[in-house]
């Protein structure tokens, strides 16, 4: 791999300064970011190693919440039992996730930020404006079946890989920040990813050197909480979708879904058509759908999950 | 020894070592990490450099110009190989495109350059530096539109490209039933665990690779052949092989790359293949699309059967011999069978597990079902009334043992086939909707050429030595099982080395002919070894009994030990095959079963139970030989329902080039599996009595979990993989 710099940060505040550099990166658990590295599809020049920091701890909130320190390791966030009592479908969805090894040494953040598995983003030897801008992309017109069906743009359909950030997403997380000047800032999650428009490159709103210091999430809202990811294997895949769902008593709650755009997708006023049913609520989610002919069959199989999950909500 | 007679009764009938369910004798060094796999090999050269390969950015085309002085430039950067550098190469017998690219590019990720430096990662960043000017051509990448196009290939070493027997048209057009239907196969990969890897090093003009390789033989020669120097000057060893699956029959481009960089660095030189690099810069197995039109008289029987298969190739290369089970598996006096060609510019397109038979038997056998389905008849009843006893090309000329009905049956009955509902999409367990399927398994038994040494110590050990291949298969054990059989030793008295092209050559791994050809070849070095002891002690061969360690006549009793004395004893032979191949057709034969859950939301498709009822002759060891009937079954299960190289048809290469796109099964995919061999000796085939099982154990497994995805669901799809995007649109709403 290409020579880079190395050091450990003491504080947050001191890795955020650190890496605000040109071309440095935090590193924490790797499992993404050493794969990109040695495809040369990342090449810092200067790596900022945040594992010491004290990040890695789950606290009760004041508000009745949890937060979720940034290097709480997959493993553990699914195991711990506030979140597998409060909040069951974020832990379903980390199990359904990677891994066990994978999970064993992946963070919260690093889940959040890892980077997109479009096959063409993988081969530097093709266009892809994800990771070289203004190349082109392969994937629109090429092979497509696991990409994005809705929020793509014409310079890329790739799609978040993250079941994590789905269930993060139904649970209306917010995300905590720290810049190199000290400032602390709290995005939700709803707010945290971009649309990849013209610049598919920036996958979302953090400035250069702001770290993630911890994932907080409100209050539990009960209800009964599903997680279902359909795929072509039934472990270590990614998801072709995937529905994450709390489904209350009266028929209302919250959907979001994987595997179908660039960010966990969730929209809100679609969630008031819940009490009709799934078709109801996937025609509203998924109206703006532009599928390709490889992954049309996202679509009916988005509404054909729900109603699953639905059924299985209410039973 | 000439094995051209049906072997009578012999020291391996007694079948105290042989058959035995012994553990691999290698595995204590596999479970503990100390088999000595090519790459790991930092114990047999000093001062080994990293080799890392760089693949062609284009399908077709020309390297206009390439500028290396940042890579030569690059720290630690030893050399760089190219193939304006690396003096004339020949090819490969075996090898249709080159696997150095230069000035023409043949495919996606040929090699164009070698990178030498002193280590791995400054390797591969230098590699990264390379630029490479390309002139791309347009290529052909899509078989589809290719097809009109194919042509009939010269006939190959199993049987002609095109085969005709009676009236097909006429008989298909006056059967009371008929089907007429096209399937498709996509690409796939050999996906083995173990990267190909070599590690080479010359002394002088003498060059010695440690390489995975599963013919020794076949790469010594072509790399004597590439690098134009005699055989003689070139030793290849390859101790262990991390699965091969046909993808290491031949030399490949590490084992040509590390010779050249090590000769161009002045020192030993390792090389591996990244995984991005293994699906494009290696061969495949190619696709094929199929027809299949079978008739029937209304009680069942088959008039005519005709299979056509059409594939493609880089200019060179062979075709997927899709139709070869077809001209032997069932009855039918009119009869049409035919392989076409089209040239591709993909990569080369080569044997895979069961080349020809994988993928015939997974159309095939679906069209068998479909057929049965329109007849009315429960699909084993209808295999077992259209059995055959003969070729039925050649009616005279019968199977040397056929027990395919057997094999249904029995599986029938273990597997609970008669509770089966033949009517599709009507049996649930909560969300899922459960179908069962069955295929036929086939596949042609070879026989190979095989050398062996035995060597007898003073303290009564045997040593075995060939250049044989363990490619996980348990070649080690069953080789040392035979030796001791047939020298009246327990088997922790026999040593095998093996993978050595010092050693006698042997038919190698491949084509499931390597336990009963390599076995063999251990039995004739054996009869030798034998009468080699009866004469040092003074003995009739004929008479001798070894047993115990001993070699005994009459009262006269002898150690092996003492016979052996301190000089040893050795001998080497090979077994030779002769026409018994040609009178009799041999086969090996399964009834696989397989019961499948689908899910009636989301269409997944998971394989609940499966089961193989085997006739392949004398089973050696009923543990390894279980061992890779499961392994092929889970093949079977992913090449049913989740492998395919997906084509970029614009820019002609496979793009799921990784582990994460290119899906295999996991563990959570493969639940019950169970496995019968059916008691069955051979003696056409070999002494040992033995046929290959390893890629029978593939054979029809696609086609009997795509045949139970049909009756969980009704939906029938005849294009693999079965995904679910095949499936929804017709499930239940």
């Amino acid at each position: 791999m290409k020579s880079f710099t190395y050091e450990r940060a003491r504080t947050p505040q001191e890795a955020a300064a650190a890496a605000e550099r040109q071309g440095a990166k935090f590193i924490a658990g790797g499992t993404n970011l050493l794969d990109l590295m040695k495809l040369e599809i990342e090449t810092p020049v200067h790596l900022v190693d945040v594992n010491g920091l004290a990040l890695d701890r789950i606290e009760a909130t004041e508000e009745g919440g949890l937060r979720i320190g940034a290097l709480v390791r997959n493993t553990d966030l699914a195991a711990d039992q506030r979140v597998r009592r409060d909040y069951g479908l974020l832990s379903r969805a980390l199990l359904a996730g990677a891994s066990g090894q994978l999970r064993n040494k992946a963070t919260t953040a690093g889940n959040l930020l890892q980077r997109t598995r479009c096959p063409y983003f993988y081969d530097t030897n093709q266009p892809c404006n994800k990771r070289e801008p203004g190349s082109g992309c392969s994937a629109i017109g090429g092979f497509s079946r696991g990409h994005a069906i809705v929020g793509a743009s014409d310079a890329c359909i790739a799609t978040h890989p993250s079941d994590m950030a789905v269930a993060m997403r139904t649970l209306d997380a917010v995300v905590e920040t720290v810049r190199a000047d000290g400032e602390a800032r709290q995005i939700p999650i709803a707010d945290f990813y971009r649309a990849p428009g013209d610049t598919p490159h920036l996958e979302n709103v953090l400035s250069p050197g702001e770290l993630i210091t911890a994932v907080v999430l409100p209050r539990p809202v009960g209800g009964v909480q599903v997680y279902r990811k359909v795929r072509d294997r039934s472990s270590y895949a990614f998801a072709l979708i995937s529905v994450g769902a709390i489904v209350q008593k009266d028929g209302s709650g919250h959907v979001a879904l994987g595997g179908v755009a660039h960010k966990p997708w969730r929209i809100e006023e679609a969630e008031t058509a819940l009490p009709r049913g799934a078709r109801a609520v996937t025609e509203q989610l998924l109206a703006d759908a532009r599928p390709s002919r490889e992954n049309a069959f996202k679509r009916p199989l988005v509404e054909r999950t729900l109603a699953a999950v639905l059924t299985q909500a209410r039973a | 020894m000439r094995f051209d007679t049906p072997s009578g009764t012999n020291p391996i009938d007694q079948l105290k070592v042989v058959g035995h369910a012994l553990d691999r004798i290698d595995g204590p060094l596999k479970t503990t990490g100390t088999a000595p796999y090519a790459y790991e090999r930092h114990d047999v050269a000093p001062n080994q450099a990293y080799g890392h390969v760089v693949g062609a950015a284009i399908a077709r085309g020309r390297i206009a110009s390439m500028d290396l002085a940042a890579a030569k430039a690059a720290p630690g950067v030893l050399a760089v190989v190219t193939a304006e550098n690396a003096g004339k190469l020949g090819k490969g017998e075996r090898n249709a495109a080159r696997l150095l690219a230069g000035p023409d590019v043949e495919h996606y990720h040929q090699a164009v350059a070698l990178v030498v430096a002193d280590t791995f990662e400054r390797a591969r960043a230098a590699g990264n530096l390379i630029k490479v000017n390309y002139v791309k051509e347009a290529g052909a990448f899509d078989l589809e539109a290719a097809r009109p196009g194919a042509t009939v290939p010269k006939d190959g070493p199993f049987g002609p490209s095109v085969s005709s027997v009676g009236d097909f048209d006429g008989a298909f057009a006056a059967a009371t039933v008929q089907h007429d239907a096209t399937y498709t196969t996509p690409d796939e990969a050999h996906a083995m665990m173990e990267p190909f890897a070599t590690i080479a090093a010359w002394e002088g003009d003498n060059l010695t690779v440690w390489t995975s390789n599963q013919m020794v033989n076949w790469g010594l020669l072509d790399l004597a052949k590439t690098l134009d120097m005699p055989k003689e000057k070139i030793r290849m060893v390859s101790s262990f092989v991390g699965g091969g699956f046909g993808g290491k029959l031949f030399l490949r481009s590490d084992a040509l790359l590390a010779a050249l960089g090590a000769r161009a660095a002045g020192r030993p030189v390792k090389v591996a293949l990244t995984r991005p690099l293994m699906f494009n810069n290696s061969t495949h197995r190619p696709a094929t699309i199929q027809r299949i039109r079978i008739g029937a008289s209304a009680d069942g029987r088959i008039t005519a059967i005709g299979h056509e298969s059409w594939s493609g190739n880089v200019r060179g290369g062979g075709p997927e011999n899709a139709i070869q089970q077809t001209r032997l598996l069932y009855a039918g006096a009119n009869r049409l069978t035919a392989t076409r060609l089209a040239v591709l510019d993909l990569p080369e397109g080569n044997a895979m597990r069961a080349p020809g038979e994988a993928p015939g038997l997974m159309a095939l056998e679906i069209a068998i079902d479909e057929m049965a389905e329109k007849l009315g008849m429960d699909p084993v009843e209808f295999r077992i009334l259209n059995d055959t006893q003969v070729d039925p090309e050649h009616p005279r000329r019968p199977f040397s043992q056929r027990q395919l009905i057997e094999c249904l049956r029995l599986g029938a009955e273990r597997f609970g086939w008669a509770k089966r509902n033949p009517k599709p999409a009507q049996v649930r367990d909560g969300q899922w909707l459960i179908g069962h399927g069955v295929a036929a398994g086939f596949r042609n038994n070879l026989t190979v050429k095989s050398g062996a040494r035995v060597r007898l110590d003073g303290r009564g050990v045997v040593t075995v030595e060939s250049d044989m291949t363990d490619i996980g298969t348990g070649s080690y054990t069953i080789m040392a099982q035979t030796a001791a059989e047939m020298m009246g030793v327990s088997i922790d008295k026999v040593v095998v080395h093996l993978g050595d092209s010092r050693f006698p050559v042997s038919a190698g791994s491949g084509g499931q002919f390597g336990a009963n050809s390599a076995t063999s070849g251990v039995y004739a070095a054996c009869v030798k070894l034998r009468e080699a002891v009866a004469q040092k002690v003074g003995f009739n061969s004929n008479d001798a009994v070894f047993s115990d360690g001993t070699v005994q006549q009459g009262n006269r009793r002898v150690s092996l030990a003492e016979a052996a004395g301190s000089g040893g004893l050795s001998a080497e032979d090979s077994i030779e095959f002769g026409d018994l191949s040609n009178r009799f057709q041999q086969s090996t034969f399964a009834g696989h079963f397989v019961e499948a859950a689908v899910d009636a939301d989301t269409g997944e498709v998971r394989v609940r139970r499966m089961l193989a009822v085997c006739a392949a002759g004398r089973i050696l060891n009923p543990k390894s030989a279980r061992s890779q009937v499961i392994g092929a079954m889970t093949m079977g299960v992913g090449a049913a329902l989740m492998e395919e190289l997906v084509v970029d048809k614009r820019s002609g290469f496979f793009v799921n080039h990784d582990l994460a796109g290119y899906e295999v099964p996991v563990h959570a995919d493969i639940h019950d599996q169970e496995v019968i061999f059916l008691d069955e000796t051979d003696p056409m085939s070999s002494p040992m009595k033995a046929k290959g099982i390893a890629e029978l154990g593939l054979c029809g497994v696609g086609a009997a979990v795509a045949n139970a995805v049909y009756n969980a669901t009704g939906v029938r799809v005849r294009d693999y993989p079965i995904t679910l995007d095949k499936l929804i649109d017709g499930l239940p709403v």
